[in-house]
């Protein structure tokens, strides 16, 4: 079979095949699927209903002794798949190798979540190893019984039960339920989701006990692409396909109201799907789709310019009514201690809307037959697009299935799930599957962004120079304008151009710190959206979302304090910091970049290239970072070039350290490249940021020429998560560097070029 | 334009647009597509030829995504009119090595576990396997010189230096 045939040879049976969940449950009753009987083939069995207080919902132990582990999160690439399968064999006692697991299928795993938050291993690993755990206390029980030995005299090796005093007693997982499912009942707490937590009467292993977890194993899916033998949702094909194409607006929030059909009557098979303010074309060959796209004539509605000069960004948020304030914390009597100050201290930092700007643009296949729904997708969340596919093709939620398949990186609310619903809208009309891939423009232009905001800061000193009141505010556009998913069209371009209402939400966030001043206040305060409908500046989830933001302003501050009170940077935070994993992430930082007391900024230093250093540091939930970037400044040309970066990271136990140094490092390219280039640009009309060269990124130039990474193992403290947390404090810590080398504060994002000259001139 | 250029335009114009038939040597076999001369070759790769692996990342030969080799040279398929590939032979990254026979870049993308997402890494690769054939032991900034102009979003930048350093090790 060719490669190329084998995408296209998609049934639900081969791919429970693959699952190996060819396994009959004696309890439950044995249903043979539709598919294979048609084709003739024996009835099969499937897994027992999907529910979360199952324990086959989790995990299953095939025939040949195997175990096959059902995960409602995705690995989108930081080895989340690895460390999910460490956890689980750790707790069943099975070899590593003997371990399969099956991601993000809608017909064979529950909603944990999707990948959200950083919750993989935290959330998602929790239940997996409670699951396994669970598990193996059911096992061994079987085998007490088979075996004739109490428990509490068994021991497991590698997937073998046996008697610790007499090894010729022994009964393998395979012997035991081999082929059949669990029908054990789990404590669920009845939600779904990232909180979605089932543990069993089993106790997890002590961590002193731990042999697969914390081992470096590799990750298995990189040779499969690096040998292009792997697909992603891009290069799925399924037979009678279509090609699809969006037509976006030239105006945002302007609609067709004529389109001329006969100006594409040339392309053969071509043909437009209009529905109010949805617009898109599909044709035979992906080529003749994309021809349609750009030659279709269309007439749009009058509507006036939606959007604020992109220069004057700033002052309409700061201006802008309050929608929502909420307080994170007020300690003492803020108000008062500032009318009692000795001095005080203030500043606003800025930061633009940026893009998820994917490697690829969104891309789906939507398949529907036989009242079946059938989507492929990179998604984020899975369960959510199933959910969001039933409402916009008004179907229930079981008729419709989502198969994640690796899609162009994401780092959170992207463009994949309005892709999904597009297709599923496009696939509906033509009555062909389709496969919807956006263009480069729509990648930027048109995906959720992560919002601009403003952020002031202020402290009060005493005559001491002691900090006596801390007042941090956040106001900007909503980190939810539209959901963290597309499960409701009311969060879809779909939806949204077809008539649904948006309905923004409100969220932002605070920053993650222990400063312990007597006097605290936080809060955040959010504004409408600059448009109301499909909007190419609505606002939602990426990566560590708001993080990157609050913590360029907070801890940027933080070194403006130090500086103005003549403080060592590193010292003047660990006055304050009270937490001990904050201090000992700021110290291991500290002491591996061999960092030597003084105050910034520099004054060694002349002529147009400097260099300067600087440290940020963040909680991110439970876990903590600090980092210190060690910068060059080419004063005549603004450009910087974070050089060195140095991480410490404390996100409580390692599962793999590998997959945890990966994502750290990623983290602080990626951060990096947000931090000094990336800005989404605007005018009246819409996102002008449309392609590399109008929304650039970090090239290989840029990269630093050396990351190190200190890794704090707390095997006693359950894992946190690790996916984003390093991206929270690089913005401020190249920003504090960069303040070292110049004596120049700058406060707005992105440090680029143009931004710096401007500033240092 | 004069009379006779501008018939011979529209000539080269028609030739390019209208479908017709294109002998494509791909990995090192000969295939025959039918397709619009001015269709890109990364939709004959990945339609036609079944051939997957280089994505459509801009379609503007601003990322690499789509990057193969023309007669060895890296090129970006998603710009390039099937009508201009004439009998140069390609080789996409699925032609570079296998399991059983790696290239060294892919050897060493394996042994550094490059890629997070992975969808950017027909650029890498393949311009760097050119590179690499072109320039023994490279220094660091030749290696960052010649990997300009390609993007990776996931930010794998480090790790994608450690490969290129080590496959130059293992090419000598």
């Amino acid at each position: 079979m060719t490669r190329h045939e084998k995408s296209t040879a998609f049934s639900r049976r081969a791919l429970l095949k693959a699952g190996g969940a060819l396994v009959v449950s004696l309890s439950a009753p044995i249903v043979s699927e539709d598919a294979d009987a048609a084709d003739g083939a024996a009835a099969v069995a499937i897994k027992p209903p999907l529910t979360p207080d199952q324990l086959s919902s989790y995990i299953a132990i095939n025939a040949d002794g195997t175990v096959a582990i059902y995960f409602g999160k995705m690995d989108m690439g930081q080895g989340l798949a690895i460390a999910i399968r460490q956890m689980v064999a750790e707790e069943l006692d099975v070899a590593f190798d003997a371990t399969r697991i099956f991601i993000g299928d809608t017909a064979t795993s529950l909603n944990q979540g999707g990948a959200s938050g950083s919750t993989g291993v935290q959330n998602g690993g929790l239940q997996m190893r409670m699951a396994a755990a669970e598990a193996r206390r059911v096992l061994v029980a079987m085998a007490a019984d088979k075996l004739g030995v109490p428990a509490d005299q068994l021991a497991v090796t590698d997937g073998v039960v046996h008697a610790v005093n007499d090894a010729a007693k022994k009964i393998s997982y395979a012997q035991l339920i081999g082929g059949q499912f669990f029908d054990v009942h789990l404590d669920w707490n009845g939600k779904i989701g990232n909180p979605l937590y089932a543990p069993g009467k089993a106790q997890p292993k002590d961590h002193k006990d731990h042999k697969i977890v914390g081992q470096p194993i590799p990750r298995d899916d990189i040779a499969p692409k690096v040998f292009a033998q792997a697909d992603f949702a891009a290069d799925i094909k399924v037979p009678g396909m279509v090609h699809g194409r969006m037509i976006r607006p030239p105006v945002a929030g302007a609609v067709p109201v004529k389109v001329d059909e006969a100006s594409i009557k040339q392309i053969p098979t071509a043909k437009v799907v209009w529905d109010k303010g949805f617009l898109g074309v599909v044709a035979d060959k992906e080529w003749d789709a994309i021809k349609a796209m750009r030659q279709l004539k269309v007439e749009w509605s009058q509507v006036a310019p939606p959007f604020p000069d992109q220069a004057a960004l700033y002052d309409h948020i700061r201006n802008a009514p309050t929608r929502k304030r909420e307080v994170g914390k007020e300690a003492g009597s803020v108000e008062d201690a500032f009318k009692s100050a000795a001095r005080v201290i203030e500043a606003e930092y800025e930061w633009p809307f940026q893009s998820h700007a994917r490697m690829g643009p969104g891309c789906a296949v939507v398949e529907i037959k036989d009242g079946r729904v059938t989507c492929w997708t990179g998604t984020q969340k899975a369960h959510f697009v199933q959910a969001g596919l039933a409402a916009t093709l008004a179907v229930p939620q079981e008729a419709v299935r989502v198969i994640w398949t690796s899609g162009p990186g994401s780092y959170g609310r992207s463009d994949a799930d309005d892709c999904a619903m597009d297709a599923a809208v496009l696939a509906k009309a033509v009555g062909r599957p389709v496969r919807l891939q956006y263009m480069r423009d729509e990648g930027m232009a048109w995906d959720p962004k992560a919002p601009a905001s403003i952020h002031r800061a202020r402290v009060a000193l005493d005559a001491a120079g002691n900090v006596v009141a801390y007042d941090f505010l956040s106001k900007g556009f909503s980190r939810i304008d539209v959901n963290t998913n597309g499960g409701e069209p009311k969060d879809t371009l779909a939806g949204q151009t077809r008539g649904v209402a948006l309905k923004s939400g409100d969220g932002f966030g605070f920053p993650g710190d222990s400063y312990d001043f007597a006097n605290k206040r936080t809060a955040w305060e959010t504004i409408a959206p600059l448009l109301d409908r499909a909007s190419p500046l609505r606002t939602a989830h990426m990566r560590d979302p708001v993080g990157p933001q609050i913590h360029f302003a907070s801890e940027s501050f933080i070194d403006e304090v130090a500086a103005a009170l003549n403080a060592d940077p590193v010292e003047f935070r660990l006055r304050y910091v009270r937490d001990p994993r904050d201090i000992a992430v700021i110290k291991a930082a500290a002491e591996k970049a061999a960092w030597q007391p003084r105050p910034s900024p520099r004054k060694d230093q002349t002529g147009d290239k400097v260099t300067g250093r600087g440290i940020a540091y963040a909680q991110r939930g439970a876990t903590r970072v600090a980092v210190i970037a060690e910068v060059d400044v080419d004063r005549s040309t603004g450009s910087i070039w974070a050089r060195k970066v140095t991480v410490a990271h404390d996100c409580g136990q390692i599962i793999n350290p590998d997959g945890l140094h990966h994502a750290i490092e990623n983290n602080v390219v990626q951060a990096t490249s947000r931090t000094l280039w990336e800005e989404v640009r605007f005018d009246r009309n819409g996102v002008t940021s449309v392609d590399w060269q109008t929304y650039p990124i970090l090239e290989m130039a840029g990269a630093p020429e050396q990351v190190d990474i200190v890794m704090i193992n707390r095997p006693e403290i359950a894992p946190s998560g690790a996916g984003e947390a390093a991206s929270r404090p690089m913005a401020a810590a190249i920003a504090n560097a960069v303040f070292d080398a110049t004596g120049v504060r700058i406060r707005r994002a992105p440090l680029s070029p143009d931004h710096v000259k401007s500033a240092l001139s | 334009m004069a009379g006779p250029d501008k018939k011979a335009a529209a000539h080269m114009e028609e030739r390019r647009t209208m479908t017709q038939k294109f002998s494509l040597n791909v990995n090192g076999k000969d295939q025959i597509v039918e397709a619009d001369g001015d269709m890109p070759l990364l939709y004959a790769l990945r339609n036609d030829l079944g051939l997957n692996n280089p994505h459509f990342g801009c379609g503007l030969a601003q990322c690499g995504a789509c990057t193969v080799h023309l007669d060895g040279k890296p090129t970006r398929s998603c710009v390039t009119p099937l009508a201009e590939v004439g009998n140069r032979k390609i080789v996409t990254l699925a032609g570079l090595g296998t399991p059983e026979q790696p290239h060294p870049l892919q050897t060493a993308y394996v042994a550094e576990e490059v890629p997070q997402c992975a969808y950017c890494i027909n650029g890498w690769i393949m311009t760097a396997a050119a590179f690499l054939r072109d320039h023994k032991k490279p220094t660091d900034a030749e290696i960052r010189e010649a990997l300009t102009g390609l993007k990776c979003r996931c930010g794998t930048h480090m790790a994608i230096l450690r490969a290129v350093k080590r496959a130059a090790a293992m090419m000598g």
